[in-house]
């Protein structure tokens, strides 16, 4: 919402300062976004004459100037301008000028070999309207030499408030104006109107076929009027807020939509046949409207037809076929309230965004509505002359009798701070509420202009607003005597461990987007339509991410190819299985490139490799553990793999078959090259929902120490065993044979090539016994022995290597 | 001289010229071995007679004596002397660069920073953290949150649908984390104090917006909170934030469909080439909203507004992470460059606390 400041003073009999205005308009509400000072920025901007005006030597579309600018002999411009004539007088920039549209400061040019030693500019060059048409073309009159926008009557600053869609009311000057009284900065002038007495019936009849569409229709003829451009004062508003003047009937519609937030409509009456009908569209009706566009309308849209058809779009725009010109004699003005849903539906659907729609769509004084008719037809009449008709009114209900009953008590209990009955109702009625009574609960009315004034909260923050937010104290909020337990959730506390505990492995976290392309998707499992988003902003983030991968993965990509080949990323973010609560977990995932193995990133002298899918268990292993998973019970199971996993480097990290956790290995080559990434890639994703609750202990005190007197005893055994057995297996299996006295088996040597069968590999275990009550003689210690041996000979097919 | 002390300067000498433990132990041989010449010597005491055996025989043990000790002596410095020369030869390059320590290496994203920041202040002030899905219902993200049907309040939100179901019904990606307020109200009886995370999504993209972003919103529900506290939770908040002594900050009116009073919130600061500095300077900054929960949005909750009140306020992580740690464009958030994440990334013991500080 724009206004200058001359037409604030039009509604508020002020003496404060621009910056008071504009500091208390931000602290009542009405935040000041911007102040535009033209006069200022535009001091450079001279009015200038063009003497002569002759084809550029060397260019077709160019002219060479000599322009009288007032200051000295004439200079040479080179304009491209086709309007530059002699015996224009238009807008001058000496070199040395800033030229706002452009953004640069304007030199001495040589512009196809003749110099050019200024500019001739056009309304758009200097951003005070869109028009680049041509350079500006002032009146024959108009003094050359002088200030342009100081002359133009640009030396109104201009506010910008940023306004919040309930103030509907401060759409228009007076609303403003209204709260800036309210607010102490000066007298709110009184914005009454004069109705204005019809000499004759309006001849045209209005139908409203569904009030609920239409609460309210007003209508008047003003016949033998002289339409013509508007007076000079509101020709300069309607610019400085960035409208174009187009003629004094059409302006005075703008100018009360801005000045009384009251948007209006006429119609050439000349070209409207039969009476008014304010209607639902035909499905398939269309109109060319007032922007030069045609709309093809249905059951949905409101609009006001005759008999020729539909003639405006209601409370959105108007027909061009019907809109009034130079040459309109008789005119019709429409004064309406609309649905506020109505309109906000048929104008998204449509796709028309103006003036007229964004107040309708907030709903606009219901009382203004037939007071807002008069005030255009006294313009009308004062502009172009004319006799008015008799008002036609359809509707009867226009404002509501709101009344709210009001404990003063709630100022306190919702903000705090103490406000007296005078101040409170010294506020209310300067907002032009009014309140009775001077009890504990005053009953206040709602003036029909506040659509957003409700209840009892609405109307504290009135009194607080206009009193100051700044003069409620802070108040501490103590904590109390509430325990001081750990405020974090489980899957929280997870998800904080697991992040510290990959970085501190050296990975690096990684944010990706929620949504990436459906055949990405699909991939990893998702792609599923309850999944798919009816509006994305992109055809790549189109479906829900059913992993994290896939986004890792194209990062890793995009940073190899900035050159960062080696990299190990990782995220710990929300995937979604279905479109339910419970269908979105927190998964843990990463992936590993190039020289990544779990030593570091990068060749080294101290080792390096390229990362393995054993680096990517190590991670998730990682994850897991410093998740609190059961580390113990975990397993690897090789069988039922994911497609996106290379099928012989692969693993599923599971409690049993029924809760896997994750999954980890080498990423299969075709899903690399559906993502258009190079391998190879190692990757682990672990879902941190799935790892089983911890047991609620009483207290935090550790299980008992128990130290045996005796020393462990270690054993090592090498077997060799077909290629394909899995060390998971062989372990158990020496594993099982006394699991109170085995207490580790751990595997440190894997080896094939020379000396084993090529089909067979050497896998060397060492197994640790515990003795619990007495030292263990060499005979007992064998005979363990040889049951492993007998036990991993039976489950593996090994055999002790010789 | 007799032949007895020639014989001890020899072997001394011999001793002496030993260039090494084996050398050493020869002369020890042919000395004092059994065919050794002293104790070739010593044999010849039993067929003297004790008069010349006492004499000779105290000289012959002088001489053995002396060479023992000689020996003993050689046999250290030549021990140690071969010691040093091993030591030497197994000299290594320590000047050799080290591999940077993983735990220094990696990286957490700043938000993960800022999320456990802003989740240590809040808890130290008795607040506890909900969540809740990003896929929501238009009843939970909307119209108990006070935004009609069809109100033009909805349309700030540019809104990510999902298609219609059978039913008419539409999920949405929740344009906020205020979803997670109703969740907590509906769940929870007051008191309630909770801070709510999360990731949020509106169809908006350029260099202030992204499609996807995070909030922490507050919601503090009891039977006597007002404005006043929400204004000092909010300085504490800001002034423990950003870790400065003071913060100006400015509250203003404004208007959310979810609150009302509403009121928005700018901080002081100093903007300067390449950061901001809060708590000083003469610029304003949009960092929040906030405001008394509106009693639609309790009575939606199943709470009556007479009896309870309280408030919620509003931010961007992303925004404040931002403005706290210098970063100047919120797409660099999401675009996973390494370079950019080493650069603004924390390391993973830098574990933000209220003892050791937030950002130490």
């Amino acid at each position: 919402m724009k206004l200058t400041l001359s037409w604030l003073k039009d509604h508020l009999d002020t003496d404060e300062p621009l910056t008071a205005l504009a500091d208390k308009l931000t602290m009542i509400g009405l935040e000041v976004e911007g102040i535009e000072d033209k006069a200022k920025a535009l001091a450079p901007f001279t009015i200038a004459k063009v003497l002569t005006a002759e084809k550029h030597p060397n260019a077709d579309k160019l002219q060479v100037c000599s322009v009288e600018t007032g200051d000295g002999a004439p200079v040479q411009v080179v304009c491209g301008a086709p309007n530059a004539r002699a015996g224009l007088v238009t807008v001058f920039a000496p070199p040395g000028t800033y030229i706002p549209a452009k953004d640069f400061t304007l030199g001495i040019g040589n512009i196809r070999g003749v110099e050019s030693r200024g500019m001739l500019c056009s309304a758009a060059e200097l951003e005070i309207s869109d028009d680049h048409d041509g350079i500006i073309e002032l009146p024959a009159d108009a003094p050359v030499g002088q200030a342009y926008a100081a002359w133009a009557g640009l030396g109104d600053p201009v506010l910008d408030i940023n306004l919040t869609p309930n103030r509907q009311d401060c759409a228009g000057v007076s609303g403003i104006a209204r709260d800036l009284a309210a607010a102490g900065m000066g007298k709110f002038k009184d914005p009454s109107v004069k109705p204005i007495k019809g000499e004759f019936p309006c001849p045209v009849k209005v139908t409203v076929e569904d009030a609920k569409l239409c609460p309210g229709f007003a209508l008047r003829l003003v016949k033998g009027v002289k339409n013509g451009p508007s007076p000079e004062w509101l020709q300069k508003r309607l610019a400085a807020i960035g409208l174009r003047p187009i003629n004094a009937l059409v302006d005075i519609t703008n100018y009360l939509t801005f000045d009384r937030s009251r948007p209006l409509h006429v119609f050439d009456a000349a070209k409207v046949k039969g009476n008014l009908v304010v209607r639902r569209a035909q499905d398939g009706e269309t109109l060319l409207a007032l922007d030069g566009r045609t709309y093809t309308l249905d059951s949905n849209v409101c609009v006001i037809a005759d008999e020729h058809g539909v003639e405006s779009l209601a409370g959105i725009m108007g027909g061009e076929l019907s809109g009034c010109s130079a040459d309109t004699t008789d005119v019709l003005i429409e004064s309406a309230l609309w649905n506020e849903i109505n309109i906000a539906q048929s104008g998204r659907k449509l796709g028309i965004n103006t003036d007229a729609r964004y107040r309708f769509e907030r709903g606009v004084d219901p009382a203004f509505m037939v007071p807002g008719l008069d005030l255009a037809t006294r313009l009308v009449m004062e502009f172009c002359g004319g006799t008015p008709s008799e008002t036609v009114v359809v509707g009867n209900a226009f404002g509501d009798d709101r009344i709210i009953d009001f404990p003063l008590s709630e100022v306190k209990r919702l903000a705090g701070i103490e406000v007296s009955l005078t101040e409170a109702r010294r506020i209310l009625t300067h907002l032009g509420f009014m309140v009775a009574g001077s009890g504990a609960v005053v009953k206040v009315a709602v003036p029909s202009w506040r659509s957003d004034v409700h209840g009892k909260a609405d109307i504290v923050e009135e009194i607080v607003r206009i009193v100051g937010v700044d003069k409620v104290p802070m108040t501490p909020f103590e904590r109390g005597d509430a325990p001081r337990k750990p405020v974090l959730t489980q899957i929280q506390t997870r998800t904080r461990r697991a992040k510290r505990a990959l970085a501190a492995r050296g990975l690096t976290e990684a944010v990706t987007w929620s949504f990436i392309a459906k055949p990405n998707a699909e991939a990893f499992g998702g792609g599923q339509p309850e999944l798919a988003l009816a509006n994305p902003i992109a055809s790549d983030l189109s479906d829900m991410r059913p992993s994290l991968l896939p986004g890792l993965i194209a990062a890793a990509q995009a940073n190899a190819d900035r050159g960062f080949p080696d990299l190990a990323l990782f995220e710990v973010g929300q995937i979604f299985k279905g479109d339910r609560p419970q269908d979105q977990f927190i998964a843990a995932s990463g992936v590993r490139r190039g020289v990544a193995a779990s030593q570091g990133l990068g060749r080294h002298w101290s080792g390096s490799a390229q990362a393995s899918a054993l680096d990517a268990k190590a991670d998730a292993f990682a994850v897991l553990a410093a998740a609190g998973a059961p580390m113990a019970g975990l397993q690897i199971a090789t069988g039922k793999l994911p497609a996106w996993l290379h099928p012989g480097r692969s693993g599923a990290i599971q409690i049993g078959p029924q809760n896997v956790l994750g999954y980890f290995g080498e990423l299969h080559p075709r899903v690399l090259e559906q993502l258009g990434a190079d391998g190879p890639l190692v990757a682990f994703e672990v879902i941190l929902d799935k790892i089983p609750d911890a047991k609620q202990r009483p207290t935090r005190a550790k299980p008992a120490l128990e130290l045996s007197a005796f020393q462990p005893v270690s054993r090592d055994f090498a077997f060799i065993v077909g290629r394909k057995v899995q060390a998971a297996d062989l372990v158990r299996a020496a594993q099982s044979i006394d699991k109170k006295l085995i207490t580790s088996v751990g595997v440190f040597d894997v080896y094939e090539g020379k000396g084993i069968d090529p089909d067979k590999k050497s896998v060397a275990i060492a197994v640790t016994l515990q003795p619990r009550d007495k030292t263990m003689t060499d005979q007992e210690i064998d005979a363990v022995g040889a049951r492993i041996v007998a036990e991993v000979t039976k489950k593996t097919g090994g055999v002790l290597r010789g | 001289m007799s032949n007895l002390e020639n014989l001890q300067s020899q072997i001394l000498a011999d001793i002496a010229a030993a260039s090494d433990e084996a050398a050493l132990e020869a002369v020890r041989v042919g000395a004092l071995g059994k065919k050794g010449s002293i104790s070739a010597l010593l044999a010849t005491l039993g067929k003297m007679d004790p008069e010349q055996r006492k004499t000779e025989g105290a000289a012959i043990n002088l001489a053995k004596d002396a060479v023992t000790q000689a020996l003993t002596a050689r046999r250290d410095v030549l021990k140690a002397a071969a010691l040093d020369a091993k030591l030497a030869a197994e000299t290594i390059d320590v000047t050799l660069p080290l591999r940077e320590p993983l735990a220094e290496a990696g990286r957490l994203h700043p938000l993960s920073q800022v999320w456990d920041e802003v989740t240590t202040i809040f808890a130290d002030m008795g607040f506890a953290v909900a969540e809740g899905p990003d896929i929501e219902t238009d009843d939970y993200n909307f119209t108990k949150l006070n935004f009609p049907e069809g109100h033009p309040a909805r349309e700030m939100h540019d809104t990510f649908y999902f298609n219609p179901k059978e039913d008419g019904s539409r999920l949405l990606l929740r344009t906020h984390t205020s979803p997670v307020q109703v969740r907590t109200m509906l769940s929870q009886k007051p008191p309630i104090r909770v801070i709510c995370p999360g990731r949020t999504y509106r169809s908006d993209s350029d260099q202030t917006h992204t499609p996807m972003f995070h909030q922490v919103e507050g919601l503090v529900i009891d039977k006597g909170s007002h404005l006043g506290h929400l204004k000092w939770i909010l300085h504490e908040f800001c002034k423990a934030f950003f870790e400065v002594d003071n913060v100006n900050m400015r509250f203003r009116p404004s208007f959310f469909p979810f609150t009302e009073p509403s009121l928005e919130v700018d901080i002081e600061c100093r903007r300067g080439k390449d950061e901001i500095r809060f708590g000083e300077g003469e610029d304003w900054l949009e960092i929040l909203g906030c405001g008394m929960v509106h009693p639609n949005v309790l009575t939606a909750c199943g709470l009556d507004p007479d009896v309870y009140q309280g408030f919620a306020w509003g931010m961007g992580i992303d925004r404040i992470a931002m403005l706290k740690y210098g970063m100047s464009d919120l797409r660099q958030l999401f675009e996973a460059d390494a370079r950019w994440l080493a650069h603004y990334g924390f390391k993973p013991l830098d574990i933000p606390s209220l003892a050791g500080g937030l950002s130490s």
